[in-house]
């Protein structure tokens, strides 16, 4: 169901605002890129290319689409290697207990296991954030969650494996088990993670106020406040994590992992092993879906290397889909306090967000996302004092960590359904008003957040057009309602997970004498389309083919390092690096062909796999001549790229998260209908407008605009995160409730281009952004159908009738703002 | 040496070819296709008949190898995604998903493809609605079933018309 839209005509196209153009100068585009696109800046095009893009912007087939669709592409568990032994993972049968003893005795004679791993064996303590070093491979005294591996046994077959974990004998002591928000922060109830500075389960704390809150809500006309609670949820790849780690007679190691950020493990498993970094190489094959789910070094995985290095044979451990949800890693439960101050004109004049975080048993990636859920509200409308509050929590559950949106999701949910409050009562269009308080391009938030290229406005606008928003809205029946909903993300974090100056993204770029083109990267496949996008920035700067362009990706050894698939931040740092490294061989190809042509280098011109005289480009040679000149001219043809986003944090403690070289922006239109007497909710349609600044392959943008939408369907409807007697409820694809294809309503994708100043080509990030805006676009969407409101996720059939019900006993509206109890 | 039972010796016809080969009798097809015939482009992602990803054609009807054991498909035709492309020629359905971009992490993709073929194969008239039906025992967290759904349209539509496929790039294999 292709959506072709053309929201304005044709040669309005070239010309229509140059909102964050500065020197406002419009030069043609390419008219094949249209379609699907609105265009709101002029595009950046190289000198030499009146005629526009040849790569950049054109809906071609990935570079890796034929691998992935004939079973030729290898993900991690398609690896076999000979005399390759199975790895399987004892886990914890308690939420939380002492570890007293474990006898691997009568596990270790069964015929067939060839050696067994202990907490014992790898006591070096490690996590993703450098601030909350809070695990171990397996657990030494105390396990934190069901799930929490206490030994690994390999073994010739994994048959063998699975019947020696029934023969490891452990001995625990339960201790209570802390399973939500409010008993972590009692002060009667054991520690997860010893703590004596603290008598309850906070993990972390922030605490931060930027302009004058107190005046601010002074000046308000009126005050808003509400209770928001947003349920956790996985994110369930269909790939399950795999790794396989081969030892080498050298001494060496090398890890096939399914991970998005091979150089994370890189350091861990160099770390946790105790080996120079130099004897530990990780290969990233392509991933089957990762959503931010394999983005830290697992247990699993850093056993598997161990378990190799001891027994000298290659492990392969594969999780199975229980484990999987065990291993999490997912969103935040997050339960928030918003309070808002608005003018009568419904200018905000104070927000104060307080987010309380069900963290898990471990830190992970945690420390970030309980800044993430207050950093990123001041970058989609105008806020000029802004406090906020937040506390992660320890808890004996699977351990939360970054899922797509990362810890902006869930407030994005809050601060989207009270905007909508604020409007209703204030009388103001929806969609006008967010379009009236919106940020402006080239401002600087009261946090410190930089901000450039912006097409909020442009997004609204295109959405509320697209589905007759206004049209719509307040005129429809009982039961049918339509919500708007607008975001914004990064496009990077500014700052690494572990504080450096070095480049976040490195690229090499080379020319074969046959006239192939590699670039060399750490970045990850994800499914994203990084391959493409690094083989289409490359072609496009050296005017050949895309299909001409090899992507090396995500090995160590081989590959500068990228920090990986994340944050949104491939497309704009390690496009950007594989850029300036193209740039490089660039200038050495026209400088040799300008030679062979009698030319200056800025008189040629390189495309269509030829280097030719801009003025007459029938004067040409070939690309392979081209670089045969240039090889005989410079030696080895190669180029090499990084790049370093600027230095964007405003120095308060708790100013590294936030900050992004670039953000893009979404706005949501949802079209529901609720079924009044069983609460049951129908999306009819839902329309999203994202600004990606460029779009490099359309096709691309318009997947990741389509995934988003599909998997914030399902965090604002299906999916959910419950534990019984610390234990999940539903770690399985069947009860787990992913959307099917029956459950996923038709998804129209309009692509704004604002063509950012510092992105390659002028592109931004579409990964994670158009998920956020989706939520509450179908809460507030809900809202309007029943005329109550649901303060929580999911928006199940159920709290729909209770607030129906609620409403008829005389209008309480449902306020689900804790988290949810489960009878033990 | 393991507590795996010893191995049968059985004659599969996978892709239009009898292969002989040995495993245990407790193996699923899927495990056997991977494990035992380095078949790896079936994939799985749950083993419990839940996602679809492991979905193979026997005798022309769509399955999932991993409720299917290996003895069980004696006899049988089994075709994998190994199998479509014929004579270095791309199946529509393949040629469709590259061309729309259906296949995103590519994982999930190998399942789709061979619900897809047996549905283009089998029903010359496919409409959105019976697509999405076909594919709603296959999941897929990437894509959100758009391109999908319009990838399987586009194969069917071509077969209907017998046009001849004009890919946008690299038919080969």
């Amino acid at each position: 169901m292709k959506q072709s839209v053309v929201l304005m005509s044709e040669p309005d196209l070239r010309t229509v605002s140059t909102a964050t153009n500065p020197d406002g100068d419009a030069r043609p585009l390419t008219p094949a890129s249209v379609t699907t696109s609105i265009l709101i800046a002029a595009p950046s095009q190289p000198a030499d290319k009146p005629e526009g893009f040849s790569v950049v912007g054109k809906a071609l087939p990935k570079v890796d689409s034929f691998a992935k669709v004939t079973g030729q592409e290898k993900f991690a568990d398609d690896i076999i290697l000979p005399q390759m032994l199975y790895g399987k993972m004892l886990r914890s049968i308690y939420a939380h207990a002492r570890l007293k003893r474990i006898d691997v005795s009568k596990a270790l004679a069964l015929p067939g296991v060839v050696a067994i791993a202990t907490g014992a064996d790898l006591p070096v303590r490690y996590g993703i954030l450098p601030s909350s070093p809070d695990e171990t491979v397996m657990a030494i005294d105390t396990v934190r969650y069901v799930g929490d591996p206490v030994a690994c046994v390999v073994a010739d077959d994994e048959l063998t494996a699975e019947e020696a974990l029934e023969l490891i004998e452990v001995e625990y002591e339960p201790l209570p088990a802390i399973m939500s928000i409010d008993e972590a922060l009692r002060t009667d109830l054991p520690q997860i993670h010893p703590n004596p500075r603290r008598t309850n389960n906070v993990h972390k704390e922030a605490h931060l106020e930027f302009g004058d809150v107190a005046a601010g809500f002074a000046q308000a006309d009126q005050i808003f406040e509400d209770e928001f609670f947003f349920e956790g949820n996985t994110h369930a790849p269909i790939e399950q994590h795999s790794i396989v780690a081969q030892p080498t007679s050298d001494g060496k190691l090398t890890l096939w992992c399914s991970t998005q950020t091979p150089h994370y493990l890189h350091r861990i498993a160099a770390q946790v092993l105790q080996l120079p970094g130099s004897y530990v190489r990780v290969i990233a094959p392509p991933i089957g879906g990762g959503f931010g789910g394999k983005t830290e070094p697992f247990a699993h995985e850093l056993a598997a290397g161990y378990l190799a290095l001891r027994t000298g044979k290659p492990v392969k451990i594969t999780l199975t889909r229980q484990e999987v949800f065990y291993a999490h890693r997912g969103r935040h439960p997050v339960r928030f306090k918003l309070k808002t101050g608005v003018r009568k004109d419904g200018s905000i004049t104070a927000v104060h967000l307080q987010s309380w975080l069900d963290g898990g048993g471990y830190g992970s990636y945690g420390v970030a996302t309980t800044y993430y859920t207050g950093a990123l509200t001041t970058v989609t409308y105008k806020i000029p004092a802004y406090k906020f509050d937040g506390i992660r929590v320890f808890t004996n559950k699977p351990p939360c960590g970054p899922k797509r949106g990362h810890g902006t999701t869930q407030p994005r949910f809050a601060l989207e359904c009270q905007l909508d409050k604020i409007a209703a009562v204030l009388g103001l269009d929806a969609a006008e008003y967010r379009k009236r308080i919106a940020v402006d391009p080239n401002t600087t938030t009261v946090n410190g957040l930089r901000i450039t290229s912006c097409g909020i406005r442009e997004c609204i606008d295109a959405a509320a057009t697209r589905t007759g928003y206004h049209e719509k809205k307040g005129k429809l029946r009982r039961g049918k309602g339509i919500g708007i909903a607008a975001s914004s993300y990064l496009c990077g974090a500014g700052l690494p997970i572990y504080w450096n100056p070095m480049p976040q993204s490195g690229a090499i770029v080379k020319v074969d004498r046959g006239g192939g083109v590699t670039v060399f990267c750490g970045s990850s496949e994800a499914g994203q389309g990084s391959n493409h996008m690094l083989a289409a920035i490359v072609a496009e700067t050296l005017g050949v083919d895309v299909m001409d362009v090899r992507v090396c990706s995500g090995d160590t050894d081989l590959t500068p390092v990228d920090l990986g698939s994340y944050s949104s931040r491939v497309t704009f740092m390690a496009g950007n690096a594989a850029r300036f490294a193209a740039v490089k061989v660039r200038a050495q190809l026209l400088e040799a062909a300008a030679e062979k042509l009698n030319l200056q280098p800025s008189e040629v011109g390189l495309s269509a796999r030829r280097a030719y005289e801009l003025t007459n480009p029938k004067n040409a040679i070939t690309f392979i001549d081209a670089a045969q000149a240039a090889e005989a001219k410079f030696g080895t043809v190669v180029g090499v790229g990084s790049y370093t986003p600027p230095k964007l944090a405003a120095g308060y403690k708790g100013s590294g998260v936030g900050p992004s070289p670039a953000y893009s922006y979404s706005a949501a239109v949802a079209e529901v209908d609720v079924d009044l007497e069983t609460g049951v909710i129908t999306v009819e349609k839902i329309t999203l407008a994202h600004d990606v600044g460029r779009s490099i392959n359309p096709d691309s943008v318009e997947g990741q605009i389509e995934g988003g939408v599909y998997m914030g369907l399902a965090e604002a409807l299906f999916e959910e995160w419950p534990f019984r007697a610390g234990e999940h409820k539903i770690p399985n694809l069947l009860d787990y409730k992913m959307p099917t294809s029956l459950d996923t309503p038709p998804i129209e994708s309009i692509i704004i281009e604002t063509d950012d100043r510092e992105g390659p080509f002028g592109a931004k990030e579409a990964g994670q952004g158009p998920l956020n805006p989706v939520i509450p676009a179908i809460a507030n969407a809900v809202a309007e159908a029943i005329n109550a409101r649901i303060y929580s996720t999911p928006i199940t059939a159920e709290k729909v009738l209770m607030a129906i019900d609620a409403q008829a006993g005389g209008g309480l509206r449902l306020r689900a703002v804790k988290t949810p109890k489960v009878p033990a | 040496m393991s507590v795996a039972p010893p191995k049968t010796l059985v004659c599969l016809n996978i892709n239009g070819e009898d292969i002989e080969c040995a495993f245990a009798p407790n193996k699923t097809l899927l495990e056997v296709l991977r494990e035992d015939l380095a078949l790896t482009g079936t994939k799985h992602g749950c083993e419990m008949g839940h996602c679809g990803a492991c979905c193979v054609l026997v005798d022309d009807e769509p399955a999932l190898s991993c409720l299917v054991l290996g003895l069980e498909a004696q006899g049988r035709r089994i075709r994998t995604v190994e199998g479509l492309a014929k004579n270095n020629q791309l199946h529509p359905v393949q040629q469709a998903f590259a061309e729309c971009g259906a296949a995103q992490c590519g994982y999930c993709t190998p399942g789709f493809l061979m619900t897809a073929a047996a549905l283009v194969e089998h029903d010359a008239n496919l409409t959105s609605e019976k697509i999405c039906d076909a594919i709603s025992g296959n999941l897929c967290r990437c894509t959100g079933y758009t391109k999908i759904i319009e990838a399987i349209a586009l194969a069917s539509q071509r077969m209907r018309e017998s046009e001849p496929r004009e890919a946008k790039r690299g038919t080969d294999v």
